[in-house]
């Protein structure tokens, strides 16, 4: 049987299986974080177990940590307990911690590729739904629960029923101002929430393979939206070259013959897949979410939804209580409405690209005056290339703020939420109610998108000022 | 975990699609280090309209329903990774949950917790969510070991699928990390064949 990009490195993980169970697979790299391991650890401790495997675990503090003043202790006490709490833990249990004021520190899907601890071929899991970002570097990597974070803590392994596989291909050149973000936006609005539960899904074609690492990592970060468990590319050369030199990346001799065995990575041509979607990249524009869930996207210059246009009882009572929740109203533009915030950020897109493309957009013009435009960096090494590369000034210039790294405002469990009532253009992953603080009003946006916002004060085509 | 086979309950009707984690759970109520009290924030913005303000018009807030079954929309538990979800519908006294459709990390994290996710057709759900709304104090029953539900009132029953394995879990309280702890030799001797 030809067998799928997915089915080779699974296979090459399965340890086992119980009668009629899920299979055992092994992990190579376990990431933690201080929100959902705290319950692991105790359950670690109840059982007097050690951490099985402590050199293939990597934590570090993200999702509480303040993005003003690192330096100070954190002000807010449940969020200083839950990271005293992460550094107790690393201590007892002698791992590495990546916390605050360590070079190595930021969001844990920012750092691990960047520190080349994601590679090709690798199983990868993390108490975080958006593990699937690092699936872009041709790895299976897919979030977990915290009872699954103990298990993986005390065995290095997870008991997992093995998904279904979908492709999505996407073929042709992306037009201009049409960006990663686009992409996945625009796949999430056309199968919908849902329409990946149940499967791990591989993106090709041309459009994808002509994304850059940081492009292909926007994208798999949001294969959650779609409900899939993950999603992942090929490795090639853009990865490859992605890789090498990175600090925990194989040098010299060991790195090519690794590469050898990366370029085995690939689906065979007559592998089947459970499920497959073909798109066209010239039928994607900049786009803008208008509800409450991330398949709830439009065109720029698209209407927001008419319930005359959907097909279920179930489906109009979904728009019209998103719609409700957003203050819009059904068939109205989303060009020119008011925005209040912009947060450029979150695992999604708070690499140096992104940086530089906000930047590089922003350069000699101002934001408007009634906007709060945060740009929260996903690690402090993208916060001291930023610096290097001198985008500090010339965001400070524009009216941006360049932050500390960190979630931030895209879940708001720090200081930094979006009031009750206001509008944010968010690069983040998700618009759900509430998630950048009560009451908050979402849009999810590319960076360039959300730069374009910050400067006229309103939801804008990014296009109409390139 | 705790044990469940059998259950015979009124139900919480959430007739809502695509009910995300941060709904079941908002990330602010995340910060406890322990898995204990999380069902005082279930739903929290839901049930609230502010701080103290409760909204009558919420099922948890309306006294004419009741019980351990939660009968929800398609796509429930879609979003985040937390099982704080899960521990939240649980510590509230949900032993199980119904829907046409559940996102795949809050299935496993509710199998994992004791709570059983229950998925039914589309047509099966419309009809127990009319039942329940023309009688709400019409019971369903579940059933483990035939893997089926019960509504009383109609005699109708569903089946439903679980894995085996899973479902073995359910019935014994046992958990995954039990059994991956006995397979600790098959394990190394997968590292070192690997090595």
């Amino acid at each position: 049987m030809a067998k799928t990009l997915f089915d080779k490195i699974w296979d090459r993980h399965v340890v086992g299986r119980p009668a009629d169970g899920p299979d055992i697979l092994y992990i190579d790299t376990h990431l933690i974080h201080e929100v959902t391991s705290p319950q692991a650890f105790d359950g670690l401790r109840v059982r007097n177990l050690p951490v099985a495997r402590p050199l293939q675990t990597v934590a570090t503090a993200d999702h509480n940590v303040p993005t003003l003043n690192q330096h100070l202790p954190i002000e807010e006490p449940l969020s200083r307990k839950q990271v005293d709490t992460l550094i107790r833990n690393c201590e007892e249990f002698g791992l590495e911690l990546y916390g605050l004021g360590h070079p190595n520190q930021g969001i844990v899907h920012v750092i691990g590729p960047e520190l080349g601890i994601t590679l090709p071929g690798k199983t990868m899991v993390c108490g975080d739904s958006h593990t699937s970002t690092h699936g872009a570097f041709g790895a299976i990597a897919f979030g977990i629960g915290t009872s699954e974070v103990e298990q993986v803590l005390a065995t290095q392994c997870v008991l997992k029923e093995r998904p279904k596989t979908m492709r999505i291909t996407v073929e042709g050149e992306l037009g201009q101002g049409v960006t990663a973000k686009d992409v996945i936006l625009y796949i999430i609005s056309q199968i919908s929430a849902s329409g990946g539960t149940g499967y791990f899904v591989e993106y090709a074609g041309s459009a994808i393979r002509s994304l850059t690492m940081e492009g292909r990592m926007t994208v798999c970060n949001m294969s959650i939206e779609m409900g899939a468990r993950g999603g992942m590319i090929a490795p090639d050369e853009t990865t490859f070259e992605y890789v090498k030199g990175r600090d925990f990346a194989p040098k010299g001799e060991a790195f090519e013959q690794a590469v050898a065995d990366w370029k085995t990575l690939v689906t065979e041509p007559d592998a089947v897949f459970d499920k497959e979607y073909t798109f066209d990249a010239a039928d994607i524009a900049p786009m803008i979410t208008y509800g409450t869930n991330p398949g709830m996207g439009v065109k720029i210059d698209q209407a927001v939804p008419t319930a005359g246009e959907m097909g279920t009882d179930s489906e109009r009572d979904t728009l019209g209580k998103a719609l409700g929740y957003m203050g819009l109203v059904e068939g109205q533009s989303m060009m020119g409405h008011p925005i209040d915030y912009v947060f450029i950020g979150s695992c999604t897109n708070s690499r140096i690209e992104d940086l530089r493309a906000v930047a590089e957009f922003v350069k000699g013009r101002q934001k408007a005056a009634n906007v709060e435009a945060w740009i929260v960096p996903g690690s402090m090494q993208v916060r001291a290339q930023a610096q290097e590369e001198g985008l500090d000034a010339v965001l400070a210039e524009a009216g941006f703020q360049l932050r500390e790294p960190g979630c931030s405002a895209c879940l708001a469990m720090n200081e930094d939420k979006v009031p009750a009532g206001k509008y944010c253009v968010s690069t983040s992953n998700r618009n759900f109610e509430g998630r950048q603080g009560p009451g908050s009003r979402t849009f999810l946006a590319s960076p360039i998108m959300a730069a374009a916002a910050a400067l006229t004060g309103e939801i804008t085509d990014v296009r109409q000022l390139m | 975990m705790e044990k469940i086979n059998k259950l015979t309950s009124r139900c919480v009707p959430l007739p809502v699609e695509h009910v995300d984690t941060d709904q079941i759970i908002p990330a602010r109520f995340l910060k406890a280090t322990t898995r204990e009290g999380f069902g005082e924030n279930l739903f929290r913005d839901w049930r609230y309209h502010s701080e103290d303000e409760l909204n009558l018009d919420f099922v948890l807030n309306d006294e004419t329903y009741t019980g351990q079954v939660l009968v929800a929309g398609q796509n429930f538990g879609c979003g985040s990774s937390r099982e704080h979800a899960a521990w939240a519908l649980f510590d509230h006294g949900f032993r199980v949950v119904v829907s046409s459709f559940f996102a795949d990390i809050f299935k496993s994290n509710a199998l994992n917790n004791g709570l059983l996710p229950i998925t039914v057709s589309e047509e099966f759900l419309a009809h127990l969510l009319e039942q329940i709304e023309a009688n709400p104090e019409m019971q369903v029953s579940v059933d483990l070991e035939s893997q089926q539900i019960l509504e009383t009132a109609t005699g109708r029953v569903e089946s439903f699928e679980i894995n085996a394995y899973k479902k073995m879990c359910l019935q014994n309280g046992y958990d995954d990390i039990d059994y991956l702890i006995s397979q600790k030799s098959q394990i190394e001797a997968f590292e070192s064949a690997r090595n």
